[in-house]
C-alpha cells in the first residue's frame, strides 16, 4: 500500500490511480468485515427484527391463522381502548408498578444503606446470597410458590392466624379485592433483591469522604442518606426503575402461573391478555395490536427515564 | 468489652431488618420444602417440619415430572443457543467496534433500539413463521428463535467489551500482517474471555428460565426448557400440593446449584447486565 506514494513512483497520474485503486481495495476490505456481521444479522433480521415488523402489519388485519384475513385499519386498536378486558389488562399493568418498582426500590435502597453500615463479612455475604435467590429462580417457578404461600392453607394465612387476625385470612388469589394486590407482591419479591445489589455496588462507588464532610457539618444518618447517597446512586437507581418497570409491564410468567389472569378478570396483564387473544381466541390481529399498543407504552416509559436518570 | 456491646446495640436494628429482608427471600422456598415433605395426598399446612419427613416424595416427582427427560432437554436448548450467540453476536460486536464495517453503527442503532421490546410483541409472527418452517413442536423452535432474540443484548454487551479495548492493540496486530480473524482469534477473544463468561452465564440462565416462547412454540412439555413444562406439571397436579412443591423444586434445582456454586459470578455477571442493559 505504501508503495504508491513511494518518492520512486513520481508520475502524478498513476500516483491517483494507484491511490483510488487501493482506497477501493481498503472500501472492499472494510465491507468485507460484514462477513464477521452476517450471522448475527441473519439470525435477529429473522427471528427478532421481521417478527416485530409482521406484528405491526398482522395488527391492522383480522385474521384467525388459518382462514384469510381482512384488512380492519385501526379497529383491532380501538378495541384494546374500548374492550374492557384488554383496557384494563393495561391499567392492571400501571397498577403493578408500584409492586414491582416503586415498593422494591424503596426496600432495597432502605437494605442497601443498612448493609453498608454492616462490616461483618459472613453476615453481609450470606445475606447476599439469600436476598439475590429470587433473582435466579423462573418466574414461573416464583408463581408456583406463591400460589401455595397464598393458599387458604398457605404461609400468608398462616402467620396472620398465629397473631390474632383470623379474619383477614382468605386464599389471596381468589380474592376479588385483593388478588392483583397479591400478584404485585410476588413482584416485590422477585425484583427486591437485584435492586438491593445493584444499589449497594453503587454506594460502595460513593467517595467515602463525602460522609465524613457530611458528618463534619453536623447530618444526621438520614441527612446523609438525602444529601450523599440519594445524589451519588442516580445512575444506579435508574437502571432499577427501568428494569423493573418493563418486567411490571410485561409480566407474563408469575401471572400466567399465579392466577391465569382470574379470578374474573381481576388479574389480567397484558402479557395473559395477548396470549389468550393469539392462542385461545385465534384472534391474531388483536393479540398483535395489544402487543404493539404494550410496546408503545414500554418504549414511551423507559426512552424519557434514560435521559432523566443518565448521569450528566 | 463494653466497646463491642455498644457497637452491637448499635448494629442490631440494622442486622434484624437485614434478617427479616432475608427470611423473606427465602421464606416462600423453604414452604415450599416443607409442603414437598408431608405424606402423600395429606393436605399440608404452611410452614412447619414434618415430625415425619417423606423424602421419598422428590424420587416419585423426579418420575411423575419427567425430570431426566426435562434435564436432557433443557440442557439441549442451552447448548443450542448459548455458544452460537456467543459466537455469532461476537463477531458482530468486533465488526461493528473494531473493524468499523460500513453502516455498522446504523446496525448497531437498529439492535439498541430494540434491546427493550417485550417478548409479547414478536411472539404471535414467531409462532406463524416456526410454523411454517416446519419446526413448531421440536426444540429447534425455540433455539433458533432464542438465538436472534439474544442478539440486541449479547451484541450490545460484547460491543462495550470491545469499545474499551485500545484501537493500538489492532493497529499493532495488523501491522505484524494479521489479518481480521487471526487478529480477532490470537488478540481480541484472550481478552474478552471474563466478558464472554459474564456473557455465557446470563444466557444460560435467560434460556433455561425461558417461559413464554417454549409455552407457544413447543407444545409437547417433555421437549421444552425446565421453566415451560412447570406450566403442564402445575395444570396436572394441581390438587396434590404435596408432589406440586416437590416437583416445582426439582425443576428450580439445578438453577440454584448453579447459583450456589457460581455465587460470585452470577451475582456480577447479574448486577454488569443490568447496568449495561
Amino acid at each position: 500500500m505504501q508503495l504508491t506514494t513511494s518518492p520512486g513512483i513520481s508520475h502524478k497520474q498513476g500516483a491517483t490511480a494507484a491511490r483510488s485503486r487501493s482506497r477501493r481495495g481498503l472500501r472492499a476490505r472494510r465491507w468485507a468485515g460484514w462477513l464477521f456481521a452476517l450471522p448475527a444479522l441473519v439470525f435477529y433480521g429473522v427471528f427478532n427484527f421481521r417478527p416485530v415488523l409482521m406484528s405491526i402489519q398482522y395488527s391492522f388485519y383480522d385474521w384467525d391463522g388459518v382462514g384469510a384475513s381482512t384488512w380492519v385499519g385501526l379497529k383491532n386498536y380501538t378495541e384494546v381502548f374500548t374492550d374492557s378486558e384488554q383496557f384494563n389488562s393495561l391499567l392492571h399493568a400501571f397498577y403493578l408498578i408500584l409492586f414491582f418498582t416503586v415498593l422494591p426500590v424503596t426496600l432495597a435502597l432502605i437494605t442497601a444503606s443498612v448493609l453498608r453500615q454492616l462490616q461483618g463479612r459472613f453476615t453481609g455475604a450470606v445475606a447476599r446470597t439469600l436476598l439475590f435467590l429470587p433473582q435466579i429462580i423462573p418466574g414461573a417457578a416464583a408463581g408456583v410458590a406463591w400460589t401455595w404461600m397464598y393458599s387458604d392453607k398457605g404461609v400468608v394465612n398462616q402467620f396472620l392466624r398465629a397473631i390474632g387476625l383470623d379474619s383477614l385470612a382468605r386464599p389471596w388469589l381468589a380474592d376479588f379485592t385483593w388478588s392483583l394486590t397479591a400478584v404485585g407482591f410476588i413482584g416485590t419479591w422477585l425484583s427486591t433483591g437485584l435492586c438491593t445489589m445493584l444499589l449497594l455496588a453503587g454506594i460502595g462507588k460513593i467517595d467515602g469522604s463525602l460522609y465524613e464532610a457530611a458528618r463534619i457539618d453536623g447530618a444526621g444518618p438520614i441527612r446523609q442518606f438525602l444529601v450523599v447517597t440519594l445524589p451519588g446512586l442516580r445512575n444506579e437507581i435508574g437502571v432499577c426503575v427501568t428494569i423493573t418497570i418493563i418486567a411490571a409491564l410485561a409480566s407474563f410468567d408469575v401471572v400466567y402461573l399465579a392466577t391465569q389472569g382470574g379470578p374474573g378478570t381481576q388479574t389480567m396483564v397484558p402479557g395473559v391478555a395477548v396470549y389468550n387473544l393469539a392462542f385461545n381466541d385465534n384472534r391474531l390481529g388483536a393479540a398483535s395490536a395489544l402487543a404493539v399498543v404494550l410496546t408503545l407504552i414500554v418504549i414511551a416509559i423507559v426512552a424519557p427515564l434514560q435521559r432523566l436518570f443518565r448521569e450528566k | 468489652m463494653p466497646a463491642t456491646t455498644q457497637t452491637l446495640r448499635r448494629r442490631a436494628p440494622g442486622l434484624v431488618l437485614i434478617a427479616a429482608a432475608a427470611l423473606y427471600s427465602v421464606v416462600p422456598l423453604l414452604s415450599m420444602v416443607s409442603a414437598a415433605l408431608a405424606p402423600q395426598g395429606s393436605f399440608p399446612s404452611g410452614l412447619s417440619w414434618p415430625t415425619d419427613p417423606h423424602w421419598h416424595n422428590f424420587v416419585d416427582a423426579w418420575n411423575v415430572a419427567n425430570i431426566t427427560t426435562l434435564l436432557k432437554s433443557s440442557t439441549l436448548i442451552v447448548l443450542g443457543v448459548v455458544p452460537v450467540a456467543v459466537l455469532i453476536s461476537t463477531m458482530a460486536a468486533y465488526a461493528i467496534a473494531v473493524l468499523e464495517i460500513p453502516l455498522g453503527r446504523v446496525f448497531y442503532a437498529v439492535l439498541v433500539l430494540t434491546l427493550t421490546l417485550p417478548y409479547e410483541i414478536v411472539i404471535v409472527p414467531l409462532y406463524e413463521q416456526v410454523k411454517a418452517m416446519g419446526l413448531l413442536g421440536t426444540q429447534w423452535a425455540l433455539i433458533l428463535p432464542l438465538i436472534g432474540m439474544n442478539m440486541p443484548f449479547a451484541v450490545f454487551w460484547m460491543r462495550a467489551h470491545f469499545a474499551g479495548v485500545p484501537r493500538e492493540l489492532s493497529e499493532a496486530a495488523s501491522m505484524d500482517g494479521a489479518g481480521p480473524w487471526r487478529a480477532l482469534r490470537h488478540i481480541h477473544l484472550p481478552l474478552a474471555r471474563p466478558a464472554i463468561a459474564s456473557l455465557a452465564l446470563l444466557m444460560f440462565l435467560s434460556t433455561w428460565n425461558q417461559f413464554l416462547l417454549a409455552l407457544v412454540l413447543i407444545d409437547d412439555p417433555n421437549k421444552r426448557t425446565m421453566a415451560g413444562a412447570l406450566q403442564a406439571f402445575t395444570t396436572k397436579y394441581s390438587t396434590d400440593q404435596v408432589l406440586l412443591n416437590a416437583g416445582a423444586l426439582l425443576i428450580m434445582a439445578p438453577t440454584i446449584l448453579v447459583f450456589l456454586f457460581l455465587q460470585r459470578h452470577f451475582v456480577k455477571a447479574l448486577l454488569q447486565g443490568s447496568v449495561k442493559g
